[in-house]
C-alpha cells in the first residue's frame, strides 16, 4: 500500500478534503477530547493521549433503534444503517481499532448482526499511532502496540512537523484518492522515523501481564475468596465496562411517545445486579463478588475459549477511571496465585 | 427460520386459544398461537426443547420454551408464568389478540440419539413446560423408544400444569407419577417433594435417559438422586433458564461459564454442567 505525508499545519485542510465522507475525529469538548462528527475541520485536535470514552459507539451506539412501530400495530420499520454510506474515522488509537476486530467475532457467530456489521462496513479507519503511552497502557501484552495496524485501513504518525500516513487496505487507499492532491508522497525516511517512534513508545509502556494459563485457571476460581478483596471495594458503577472498548453487552427496551414507539438496544453492564436478575427474583450473580468474577473471567477466559481472542486490548481505561482504584492487572496477577482448591472449599 | 437479514425482527402470531393452567399471583397461562404470515407458518419448524422470544410490541420480549412438540402441527404453544412486567402484559392477551414470536432459538433435546432407550421425565411446577414437547414427541414416535415414565410434582394439585393431559397418559398406559408437596384432601397420588418421589419410583438407569426441569433447587436434588440411582452424567439432561434479551448470544447476560444458555442451551447434559461451577447458581 502507499506512503503519504502532509505538513501538520495542513491538518484542517486534509480533514476538509474528506468531503465525500462523513468524518469522525477527536475534537475538544470542554476539558476532554472525544470523538465526534466533524462540522468544522479546524476543531480537530491531535493533542490527546487517548479519549476517556472509547469510540466503540461508532459501531455500537450507546442507544440505537432496532426498529420502529406504532403501538397497537404490527408493522415493523427496521432502522438498519446503510452499509454503503461512507464514513471516515480519523485519529483512532490502535487499541480502540483492535477492539473492533475482537467484538466483531461475537457480532458474527450464528446470527450476523446487521447493525454492527453495516456500520463497520461503511467505515474507513485512519489510525493514529501513539508516541506517548498512558500510565496504565499494556497493549503489547494483548498483541497490540503503539503502532499496531490491527483493524485499521491506514495509520498516521505524528513526526513533529510532518504527519506520515501509511495505507493498509484498499479502503484506506480509496480515502487517500478521495482527498485529491492534498497529500505528498512519503518514503523511507518517514517510515524509518515512524518505526523508531513506535519502538520508543513501546519502551515507555510500564505495565504488562503475562496471559499464559489465565484462561484455563480463571474458571477454577469461581467462588474463590480472593475475588472479595476487589469486589468488596467495588461500587457497581459499571464505568469499567462502559468505558471498555471491547465490552459489548446490551439491554433491549421498548420506548414510546404517544403511539410512536421503537425497540432500542443500549449499553448495559454485567456489574449491575439487574443485569442477570430473573423476573422470579432469583439472581445467579447476586453479589459484586460473582459479578466481578464474571467480568474478568468473561474477558480473559470465556471469550478466549469461544473466539480464541482475549476481550481486552490493554487500553487501561478500566484502571484509569475506576473510582475506587480496582486494577485489572492486579486482579489477574492475584488470580495466578489463587489456589483452585480454596475455591472448592469456599 | 429467523428473519434472514435481521435476527432482531419478530413475527406476529395470532392467539388461537388461551387458558389458565394454574391460579394465584404467579398463575400460568397457556397460549396456542399461529403465525399471521402464511410463509412463516408454512416454513416454521422447531425441535423439542427449543425456545422463542415471546412478547408484545411496546412492552418487550422474554424467552420461553416452546411447550408444544413439533408433532403437534398447525400451532405453537407457550405456557407462561406471570412473574414480571412482560409476562403480566402477555397475560392480558386473549384469543384473537396478537403477540410477537422470534425464533426458534437455542439447541434442543437430542431425541434421535435417545431412540431405543427408556425415557424418564422429572418435572416440577412450570418446569413441566419444556418437558411437555419431549413427552409428546415420544408419545407420537412410540415405536422408536422404550418405556416413557412421567414424574411430575407441584406445590398443590391446583399448581400442576397440563392437568387435562394426565388422564390421557393413564388411559394410554404411559406411566405417570404425580405428586404434591403438602398433604391435601382426596389426593390419591404421592405427597412429598419431587426428588423424594424420584427415589420412591426408583427408575432403573439401564438403557435410560432422565430429563429434568424445575426450580434450580429441585434440579439440584433430582440430579443428586439420579446419580444415587446409578445414572451417569451423560444420561441426565436438563434445561436451564437465565435472563435474556437478544436470544442470539450477543447481549451477554445468560452465560454460565463460556456457554450462553440462549444459543448453546437451554438443553444441557449433566456431563457438561458438572464442569461449570456456576451452572446451578
Amino acid at each position: 500500500m502507499g506512503d503519504y505525508k502532509f505538513a501538520k499545519t495542513k491538518l484542517a485542510e486534509v480533514i476538509g478534503a474528506m468531503s465525500d465522507y462523513q468524518v469522525v475525529a477527536p475534537v475538544e469538548s470542554g476539558e476532554v477530547v472525544r470523538f465526534a462528527v466533524v462540522d468544522d475541520p479546524a476543531k480537530v485536535t491531535l493533542e490527546f493521549s487517548n479519549t476517556n470514552v472509547p469510540p466503540k459507539e461508532l459501531m455500537f451506539p450507546e442507544t440505537e433503534t432496532l426498529f420502529r412501530f406504532r403501538l397497537g400495530g404490527t408493522d415493523l420499520e427496521p432502522e438498519v444503517p446503510d452499509a454503503a454510506a461512507r464514513r471516515a474515522v480519523f485519529g483512532i488509537r490502535p487499541c480502540d481499532a483492535m477492539a473492533y476486530t475482537i467484538v466483531e467475532k461475537l457480532y458474527n457467530w450464528d446470527f450476523p448482526d446487521p447493525y454492527f456489521n453495516n456500520r463497520r462496513e461503511a467505515t474507513t479507519l485512519v489510525g493514529y499511532a501513539c508516541a506517548e503511552p498512558c500510565a496504565n497502557c499494556f497493549c503489547p501484552s494483548l498483541g497490540g502496540g503503539p503502532g499496531s495496524e490491527k483493524g485499521l485501513d491506514s495509520i498516521a504518525f505524528d513526526l513533529g512537523d510532518t504527519m506520515y500516513l501509511k495505507t493498509l487496505t484498499d479502503k484506506g487507499e480509496e480515502l487517500v484518492k478521495a482527498l485529491g492532491g492534498v497529500l505528498e508522497s512519503a518514503g523511507e525516511a518517514e517510515a524509518r522515523a515512524a518505526a523508531k517512534q513506535v519502538e520508543e513508545a513501546e519502551g515507555k509502556i510500564r505495565r504488562s501481564i503475562d496471559t499464559e494459563g489465565i484462561a484455563e485457571h480463571l474458571p477454577e476460581l469461581y467462588g474463590h475468596p480472593f475475588w472479595e478483596q476487589f469486589s468488596d471495594r467495588c461500587l457497581s458503577c459499571g464505568i469499567c465496562t462502559f468505558l471498555c472498548p471491547t465490552c459489548h453487552c446490551f439491554d433491549i427496551q421498548d420506548e414510546s411517545e404517544g403511539l410512536d414507539a421503537r425497540r432500542a438496544r443500549m449499553w448495559d453492564t454485567c456489574m449491575f445486579s439487574e443485569y442477570s436478575l430473573h423476573a422470579s427474583g432469583h439472581n445467579p450473580r447476586p453479589t459484586r463478588k460473582e459479578r466481578t468474577c464474571n467480568r474478568v473471567s468473561h474477558k480473559y477466559s470465556f471469550f478466549p475459549t469461544n473466539f480464541d481472542a482475549i476481550a481486552c486490548v490493554g487500553c487501561g481505561r478500566c484502571i484509569n477511571y475506576c473510582p475506587v482504584n480496582i486494577d485489572l492487572l492486579d486482579i489477574l496477577e492475584k488470580s495466578k496465585q489463587a489456589d483452585a482448591k480454596e475455591a472448592q472449599d469456599a | 427460520m429467523m428473519d434472514d437479514t435481521n435476527p432482531y425482527l419478530p413475527y406476529t402470531a395470532k392467539i388461537l386459544e388461551a387458558w389458565f393452567e394454574t391460579p394465584g399471583d404467579r398463575c400460568i397461562k397457556t397460549f396456542k398461537v399461529s403465525f399471521e404470515d402464511e410463509k412463516v407458518r408454512d416454513t416454521w419448524s422447531h425441535r423439542p426443547g427449543q425456545c422463542a422470544m415471546v412478547g408484545r410490541l411496546g412492552t418487550g420480549e422474554s424467552m420461553f420454551c416452546i411447550s408444544s412438540s413439533p408433532t403437534e402441527e398447525g400451532y405453537l404453544r407457550f405456557s407462561i408464568m406471570r412473574a414480571g412486567k412482560n409476562t403480566a402484559a402477555l397475560h392480558e392477551l386473549e384469543a384473537g389478540d396478537t403477540m410477537t414470536v422470534r425464533g426458534p432459538l437455542g439447541n434442543s433435546f437430542p431425541v434421535e440419539e435417545w431412540e431405543g432407550k427408556n425415557i424418564i421425565t422429572i418435572g416440577g411446577g412450570i418446569g413441566q413446560a419444556p418437558l411437555r414437547p419431549v413427552i409428546n414427541y415420544i408419545r407420537a414416535n412410540k415405536d422408536s423408544y422404550g418405556d416413557l415414565t412421567v414424574l411430575y410434582g407441584a406445590r398443590t394439585s391446583e399448581d400442576h400444569c397440563f392437568k387435562g393431559e394426565f388422564e390421557e397418559f393413564f388411559s394410554e398406559g404411559t406411566t405417570c407419577h404425580l405428586s404434591v408437596d403438602v398433604e391435601e384432601e382426596k389426593w390419591p397420588h404421592f405427597v412429598g417433594f419431587v426428588p423424594t418421589l424420584l427415589m420412591e419410583v426408583s427408575p432403573s438407569p439401564d438403557n435410560a435417559i432422565a430429563v429434568t426441569c424445575g426450580p434450580p433447587v429441585m434440579i439440584n436434588f433430582v440430579v443428586q438422586n439420579l446419580e444415587k440411582l446409578g445414572f451417569a452424567p451423560e444420561q441426565i439432561y436438563t434445561t436451564l433458564e437465565e435472563r435474556m434479551k437478544c436470544g442470539i448470544g450477543k447481549c451477554g447476560r445468560c452465560n454460565i461459564g463460556n456457554l450462553y444458555v440462549c444459543k448453546d442451551g437451554p438443553v444441557f447434559s449433566y456431563a457438561t454442567l458438572k464442569k461449570i461451577p456456576e451452572a446451578f447458581a
